[in-house]
């Protein structure tokens, strides 16, 4: 179902058809590389970089006129910035958009794997600022490229084991590294790393665009996909006492909302669509009212 | 009970309309048009052309007006529309030695073949608000000469002939790389690296060419040349087999002939570091001589000690619609991250009381 006409005076998904080959060359080597770092020729998009051009040149490049998008930012179809790619998809493709997980064909993301398990046929598209996990430790590119090729990994371990040392835990809570298929080392994009385990063996096809630093990688559905970690310190993820006020998930990555300026304050599903379809299914969170008086 | 806040759609629409009518102004006061921009801001028009890659007046100066002046969003919007557009053609080396001179200067000869020619510069002007301007007045004839017909030698190839600086070794029949096509991959060739300083912030190119000045880095550097005109832009169309010009544009361009103490295999010479910009643009051109020279450190076999001679720094850097988007895009939401950190901090600091009361007892 088709939401209306395209821009005039622009390719369907904006770019013209060789840019758009150029960048599905460039998955096909990431999808064949997985958690590989594939250089491909970034354009300049109409959005600011930083903001989602790499995840919108890679969405633009698998998208089709039967695709049914979702976008998300913080878990949320409803966020400033997730409104605006969609907008930006819905005008210059027209093709239909959702804020349904399970109905979206294709979901673009920044900072979040939605709750509910991504099925077989569906693409998860990253949004990512820094595709390098090495660089907060060395800022070369051309030494990073050199360690990724003789998978030299050590530093990382010691960046971990020094947080160890120092806290007692890992102190990393997002953007936590990952291993694919046994191989690469890669940056996961900010996502919590509540998220990191969702990646495991996915029977969705993840793809990760950064525009500004110009690379695209994969993880192709079920993919290992391992957090770093020790043996005796092993991977963690987040949890919190409350549930989510709205819905009374348990399960959920929550946001904290600052309620008063006397430290009042409460939690919810970051995941909107995952909030909105428990609470229609009749689940009701301590603040939260059922869905029929809303 | 709370609700969650929604409306972002209607909110981006509303913001877009304050946007537009913030940019208006008091509508009592006329309309800025394109051609006024075109024509009394440009210099600002001139830097739009050169950092968005684009070399057209009329869009530049649009995009100055819908960017309310902000230059480096006008570059953004520019740089935006650019990648949208169809190659036809790649030009040819454009011939500056045959360049329309409006200005040509050296630092390092008195005079020579072609004449010093001051042109329209601020170089001399003293810096005092000039009132007059506030009212609109009358304006000042200028007498120009007749720009020459002659080719204007360039004082490198005077101390070429002498021997007396490097060689440019011309690779006209190696295709040229693209920036905007190929993403940048390290160490870079020289026309990358001048495709980069070109399109690169004037601001940062500047302050990289001053601290190689001030000791990060080691230049030495002379104007050899600065020359500012039109040149003739020619195209060879494959199915025609001859050049066609397709227009003049104009530009400013500078030599520095620079100090090298040589090696035991090479006698000591001058070496070059070039700069390039659309229109009127000196400063960039001058201070993108510099990095240029700064840049070829290691090709030269000097020892990289400050940052403007570090290409990977500088080349990674310089682009300020890149820096812009980026360092702004921290203000796009991070709820999700920054609770991860919350979560993190508290347990710490959970912990460490907790030690802290073990202790204590």
């Amino acid at each position: 179902m088709n939401q209306g006409p395209t821009i005039e005076g622009y390719n369907f998904a904006y770019l013209d058809e060789q840019t758009k080959r150029m960048i599905r060359r460039a998955i096909l080597k990431a999808v064949a590389i997985p958690g590989f770092q594939v250089p491909f020729g970034s354009r300049e998009m109409p959005l600011p970089y930083g903001w989602g051009t790499g995840g919108i040149q890679v969405t633009a490049g698998v998208i089709g006129q039967n695709d049914t998008l979702k976008v998300i930012d913080q878990g949320a179809d409803d966020t400033t910035n997730a409104v605006s790619i969609r907008g930006f998809f819905a005008r210059t493709t027209g093709v239909s958009t959702t804020e349904r997980t399970e109905d979206a064909t294709i979901i673009q993301t920044r900072h979040r794997i939605p709750e509910r398990a991504l099925g077989k046929g569906q693409i998860l598209v990253y949004q990512v600022p820094i595709p390098e996990p090495l660089r907060w430790l060395e800022p070369r590119e051309t030494e990073t490229r050199k360690m990724h090729a003789l998978e030299e990994y050590g530093i990382m371990h010691v960046k971990l084991y020094e947080d160890i040392a120092r806290f007692g835990r890992i102190a990393t809570s997002y953007d936590y590294p990952v291993v694919v298929n046994g191989r690469y080392l890669m940056r996961p994009s900010p996502i919590p790393k509540f998220d990191n385990p969702k990646m495991h063996n996915m029977p969705a096809l993840q793809l990760f665009g950064a525009g500004r630093e110009k690379r695209i990688y994969a993880i192709p559905p079920y993919t290992d996909v391992q957090s770093l970690d020790f043996e005796d310190y092993p991977f963690e993820i987040q949890t919190w006492d409350e549930n989510c006020a709205l819905c009374g998930a348990e399960d959920s990555y929550l946001d904290e909302v600052i309620m008063d300026d006397h430290g009042g304050r409460m939690f919810m599903c970051s995941d909107t669509d995952y909030c909105e379809d428990r609470r229609s299914q009749g689940h009701i969170g301590p603040l939260g009212t059922p869905q029929a008086a809303e | 009970m709370y609700v969650a806040v929604k409306g972002g759609e209607k909110a981006i629409e509303n913001a877009h309309r304050l946007l537009a009518e913030k940019r208006r102004g008091d509508t009592a006061v006329p309309e800025l048009t394109i051609t006024q921009i075109k024509e009394q801001m440009s210099l600002a028009v001139d830097r739009v052309m050169t950092e968005g890659s684009l070399y057209d007046r009329d869009l530049a100066a649009l995009a100055i007006k819908q960017a309310r002046g902000d230059l480096m969003e006008a570059i953004f919007l520019l740089r935006a529309f650019r990648t949208t557009l169809p190659r036809f053609a790649s030009s040819k080396p454009i011939e500056t030695t045959k360049i329309k001179a409006h200005r040509r200067i050296s630092a390092t000869y008195k005079d020579l073949p072609g004449g010093q020619l001051l042109g329209p510069t601020f170089d001399y002007t003293h810096r005092l608000l000039d009132f007059a301007l506030m009212a609109e007045g009358e304006l000042p004839q200028a007498e120009v000469c007749e720009p020459q017909d002659e080719d204007l030698p360039r004082v490198t190839s005077l101390l070429n002939a002498q021997d007396l600086i490097e060689r440019e070794q011309a690779t006209d029949d190696e295709p040229v790389s693209d920036l905007t096509r190929e993403p940048l991959d390290l160490p870079a060739g020289r026309d990358v690296r001048l495709q980069n300083l070109a399109r690169g912030d004037e601001g940062f190119i500047l302050a990289m060419g001053y601290s190689s000045q001030r000791g990060y880095g080691n230049n030495h550097p002379f104007a050899g040349e600065i020359r500012m005109g039109d040149v003739e832009v020619v195209i060879e169309p494959e199915e025609l087999g001859f050049p066609v010009s397709i227009g003049d544009i104009t530009v400013t361009e500078c030599e520095m002939v620079n100090q090298f103490k040589g090696t035991e295999a090479e006698a000591p010479k001058f070496t070059r570091g070039y700069g390039l910009s659309f229109g009127e643009a000196e400063r960039k051109a001058m201070a993108m001589a510099l990095v240029d020279r700064s840049m070829r450190a290691e090709e030269l076999g000097e020892e990289v000690m400050g940052p403007a001679q570090d290409q990977e720094f500088v080349l990674y850097h310089s682009d300020n619609v890149e820096a812009s988007g980026f360092v702004q895009h921290l203000k796009l939401p991070h709820y999700v991250d920054f609770q991860g950190e919350l979560e993190m901090v508290r347990n710490l600091r959970a912990e460490q009381a907790e030690k802290f009361r073990k202790a204590g007892e």
